[in-house]
């Protein structure tokens, strides 16, 4: 299935990954994105995962699916993944395609996502400000 | 009355006189070429007296009570000059224009469009029975006479009555227009705390601008907390409950938590009663104690400081 280039960068930072996707993907390549993730998450035993979806303004059934599904691969596999980045319409076209609170974490940006994960994810929980 | 006769005077004329015999709508309409001017003659010969006759019936049918006796003179004045002009020249061009001027005033006095119907019927029916009068004594002659006359009157009240309707309906555009405009301010509170404060009946359209100017708000503002308020929405109903639900999710995927504050017991009632699922929000009583919530999850700390500050 790995053929092509990879049209995910995804970068590791310390213990976490960050996945930032430029632009939208069809459903092959979501796939990928998904193997290439959940396979790195062991090679790297990471402990978070960020993934940056800001550059999306569109967003299918598929893709969101598949969002959901890699949260719970990689929960599965020790991380923790947060969405960073939902613009506007894809929120609430996600809500209406019955994806809502409490399937994945979301956090505005990259910013906020780093800061969701090192609270939940240190042994010691970093006070709130 | 047939429906061509009021949009059209001509086809009109045409159509009413083929109802009797269809050989003689020439002469008909060489009649009413002859017979307007006559009849415009006789009203304007009469004017004051109709005029006052029509206002006195207008006063007995206790219509348009919100204008003072001068303004009703006035006003009946031209709206008679008017009328003839019309029948006169065949064109409601400047009725049409002198009556949207006239709604635009009487409107915002509360006139009703019954009464503005009812004194352009009277004024017509005045008219009417003069004509009744006047050729009396020959048959044949009223009833083409009235065979002119009723086209044209009626054609006149159409226009009045359509006039009013307009303006009436532009008036309520603009002000739904304005309420839209101004319904759902997203206020910025503190550094990352926005309030929505919902006031007034929420429909669909409104519910789905809501939501897009929050999402919107909670991307410019880097909003962590959102309090809506709904005090001021007297009634939810199911599909803006669900809205609401859906709103508050989007919020969340956008890495906002929103609280919801204000549910009053009639609003409460509907939603446990239509089964809205409730369970995932976070409501609070107030707005008060919503802020405080808020305030809680960002980490503030709100103290008083002894004694009133100088």
């Amino acid at each position: 299935m790995t053929v092509g280039p990879a049209l995910v960068s995804i970068l590791r930072q310390g213990s976490y990954l960050i996945a930032s996707i430029h632009t939208a993907l069809d459903d092959s390549q979501m796939i990928r994105f998904q193997e290439d993730l959940i396979e790195q998450i062991g090679q790297y035993r990471s402990r978070g995962v960020i993934i940056d979806v800001a550059a999306l303004d569109v967003l299918d059934s598929f893709g969101s699916r598949t969002l959901r599904n890699i949260a719970e691969m990689a929960r599965l596999r020790g991380a923790l993944t947060v969405i960073v980045g939902i613009q506007p319409d894809v929120a609430f076209a996600m809500v209406e395609l019955g994806m809502g609170t409490g399937s994945v974490d979301t956090a505005l940006d990259l910013e906020e996502g780093q800061a969701y994960l090192n609270s939940r994810v240190s042994q010691s929980p970093a006070s709130a400000r | 009355m047939d429906e061509n006769s009021i949009v059209d005077a001509e086809t009109a004329e045409a159509s009413d006189a083929s109802e009797g015999s269809s050989d003689i709508s020439t002469a008909d309409r060489q009649d009413v070429d002859q017979l307007l001017p006559q009849l415009v003659a006789h009203l304007g010969e009469h004017r004051t007296k109709l005029r006052q006759e029509w206002a006195s019936r207008i006063q007995e049918a206790r219509l348009l009570q919100a204008m003072t006796p001068q303004e009703m003179a006035a006003e009946t004045t031209s709206v008679y000059d008017n009328y003839v002009e019309v029948l006169e020249t065949g064109s409601v061009e400047a009725l049409q224009q002198y009556a949207q001027d006239l709604s635009e005033r009487i409107i915002p006095r509360g006139v009703e469009t019954n009464e503005v119907v009812g004194i352009v019927l009277l004024l017509r029916d005045v008219l009417a029975r003069s004509l009744f009068e006047k050729y009396q004594q020959d048959f044949a002659l009223l009833n083409r006479v009235l065979d002119a006359y009723e086209p044209a009157a009626n054609r006149i009240a159409n226009t009045v009555a359509v006039s009013f309707v307009d303006e009436r309906e532009r008036v309520i555009r603009q002000q739904q227009d304005a309420i839209r405009e101004l319904s759902t301010p997203v206020l910025p509170v503190r550094e990352r705390l926005l309030i929505l404060p919902i006031i007034g009946v929420l429909d669909s359209e409104r519910a789905r601008q809501l939501t897009e100017q929050l999402l919107a708000a909670i991307r410019t503002h880097r909003a962590k907390v959102v309090v809506i308020d709904i005090t001021g929405a007297p009634d939810v109903d199911e599909v803006v409950a669900n809205h609401l639900v859906r709103t508050v999710d989007a919020a969340r995927l956008m890495g906002a938590s929103a609280i919801i504050t204000g549910l009053s017991p009639e609003i409460a009632r509907t939603l446990v009663t239509i089964g809205v699922d409730l369970s995932k929000m976070n409501t609070i009583g107030d707005l008060q104690g919503g802020l405080e919530e808020a305030e809680r999850l960002l980490g503030y700390t709100v103290t008083r400081q002894n004694g009133p500050a100088e």
